[in-house]
């Protein structure tokens, strides 16, 4: 019968039912978490066995004075990097991305400062550590070579703060 | 003097407790997986493993309490027949 098919729960058996689906959808919300801690896993696990990025020339001698900033892109084209030349030899250079929410930082007006304008955040020129503002980690650190007068970027250092 | 309303199944009352239980351990369940996305994220790897052993013995639990409300429920439809 046609009603039998619209109503295929008894009332008296309804409340079962719901709390069963209810049930139900509370544990395969559950298998999604459990996927998620997974698929993170195997990222990490990706992650160990990539080799290091190329070293790639970021700047020659006397390109960018004491106190200068060069904007340049490693390791991928969708990676902008900060170089800052904070002396006449001593040059340092972060992930230009916020770790907040991806916004581009810059050096605050002090110099000494580097400043994500969205929401206020500042971080270290010294270590990229947090010093203000929702930022949960560090900026990535690019790992920076001198040869010759010449200064090269030859690695990234995820989040983690450099001694 | 008011009338008592009529008797709650104590299956409903199980399966309200287990149901309650399963949301508690989720709960449990995302905040360790955004905890995990994070220290990822920070570069820390080595944490991976334990949140996901972690996030299986949860989810072990929430399927166990999830099969005990199919039971009750099977047995409270046999008993209704």
């Amino acid at each position: 019968m046609l009603w039998k098919e619209e109503f295929s729960v008894e009332a008296a058996q309804e409340r079962y039912v719901t709390r069963r689906q209810f049930g139900k959808f509370l544990t395969l919300t559950s298998l999604a978490m459990l996927a998620g801690n997974v698929w993170i896993l195997l990222r990490s696990a990706w992650r160990r066995g990539e080799p290091e990025p190329p070293a790639q020339l970021v700047l020659r001698a006397g390109e960018v004075p004491a106190g200068g900033v060069r904007v340049f892109r490693y390791p991928g084209p969708n990676d902008p990097c900060l170089l800052l030349r904070t002396g006449p030899a001593s040059y340092v250079a972060y992930s230009q991305k916020c770790t907040h929410l991806s916004c581009a930082v810059y050096p605050s007006d002090d110099g000494r400062r580097l400043e994500c304008p969205c929401h206020e955040g500042y971080f270290s020129l010294d270590d990229g550590r947090v010093l203000q503002g929702p930022p949960p980690r560090p900026l990535p650190r690019i790992l920076l070579e001198q040869r010759g007068g010449e200064v090269w970027a030859v690695g990234v250092h995820d989040g983690k703060v450099l001694s | 003097m008011t009338e008592p309303g009529p008797q709650r199944p104590r299956a409903t009352t199980a399966m309200d407790g287990a149901i309650a239980l399963i949301a508690v351990l989720l709960i449990v369940q995302m905040w360790l997986l955004m905890a995990t996305v994070e220290s990822f994220l920070a570069g820390h790897a080595e944490v991976a493993a334990p949140a996901a052993l972690i996030s299986a013995l949860l989810f072990a639990a929430c399927a166990g309490l999830y099969a005990f409300i199919e039971r009750l429920d099977r047995a409270a439809t046999r008993s209704r027949r």
